[in-house]
């Protein structure tokens, strides 16, 4: 017998099934009233409550090895640092750093001109 | 615990393991590795969206409009039932219960398909409405930059609308092969595996919902 896989009852299935349901409602209720600058964040922490029940019980991933655990985890921390990564390049450009495309090709007929220096 | 299985058509785990524990064990962590590859598959999509949407909230705000979030909030509850029958059908492996196992993985496979449908309607609406990726894109809006929330619409429940699709193959495998009455306490690593598939497809969802639909 395996004996050491844990089997999630019918039971704890249903709850965490409900759990999700009323949480899907919430999101819903969250998204028509207006809490200002926590909309974002209080529909993302919704989402991963959500998540979390999915991971942890649907996937059994609260009785699994400790190296499964690190696994799947760690794809978040990879995903953290692209986005990290990729805002701090973004967000943070001055806005004279861009240059639309006509100009870019105007650029390059024009190359054998002077380009002024700031 | 070191009884074996040598009745025909029941599962023998292969000459390389040590036990079926150990089989059961290295499968999984493949199928963790797995899914570590797919929320970076995914994950690219995730930052187009939240960098677009930091840079122009006021075009998200109004192509978020244009959806409709009913049909979303649907779909959503038909992938957390879909999920919700699927652990039932592998705790009906586990236990050795086939016929049960069947019909939770039948059931599944409605649930998806109820999503894929939705899904249809949406879709043909948002074509005949000209609510298209950039480029393709032609309706009436405010915002010059509201297409490029269609393009990042398009690209990410498309390619989750593959991976449902994906996921009705594969529950339908492990069906036929729940009805060959293949699983059981001994062996149910497959139906295992698809599990953790489908429940990563609604993860998924459990985030696109409130990202596109949800915006205010």
């Amino acid at each position: 017998m395996n004996t050491h896989h844990h089997i999630l009852s019918v039971k704890h299935c249903s709850i965490i099934f409900g759990t999700l349901l009323i949480f899907t409602l919430l999101t819903v209720a969250a998204a028509h009233m207006d809490f200002g600058y926590f909309n974002f964040p209080l529909a993302m922490l919704i989402a991963t409550i959500k998540a979390s029940l999915v991971v942890f019980y649907f996937m059994g991933l609260k009785f699994d090895s400790t190296e499964n655990r690190v696994i799947f985890f760690s794809s978040f921390i990879f995903l953290a640092i692209f986005i990290v990564l990729i805002s701090s390049d973004v967000l943070f450009r001055k806005a004279d750093v861009y240059v639309p495309h006509n100009e870019i090709f105007n650029a390059k007929k024009f190359s054998s001109e002077e380009v002024p220096h700031d | 615990m070191s009884h074996t299985q040598t009745t025909p058509g029941k599962h023998h785990f292969a000459h390389h393991f040590k036990d079926a524990h150990h089989e059961f064990d290295s499968c999984k962590v493949g199928m963790w590795l797995f899914l570590l590859q797919e929320v970076l598959f995914f994950a690219p999509l995730f930052v187009a969206y939240s960098l677009f949407r930091s840079t122009h909230p006021e075009a998200f705000l109004e192509a978020s409009h244009l959806l409709n979030w009913k049909l979303g909030a649907f779909n959503t509850a038909v992938l957390i039932s879909s999920s919700f029958t699927m652990a039932l059908g592998v705790n009906a492996a586990q236990r050795g219960l086939h016929r049960k196992t069947v019909k939770y993985l039948a059931l599944t496979i409605l649930f998806s398909i109820i999503f894929l449908i939705v899904k249809y309607f949406e879709y043909t609406h948002k074509i005949h409405a000209g609510l298209l990726p950039a480029g393709m894109f032609s309706h009436p809006v405010q915002h010059d930059k509201t297409p490029i929330f269609f393009s990042i619409y398009f690209m990410m429940t498309g390619l989750h609308g593959i991976h449902v699709l994906i996921g009705i193959g594969l529950i339908f495998w492990i069906m036929m092969r729940a009805k060959n009455e293949e699983f059981g306490p001994e062996y149910f690593t497959p139906v295992e595996l698809v599990g953790l598939y489908w429940h990563f497809v609604d993860l998924v969802w459990i985030y696109l919902f409130p990202l596109l639909y949800l915006i205010r």
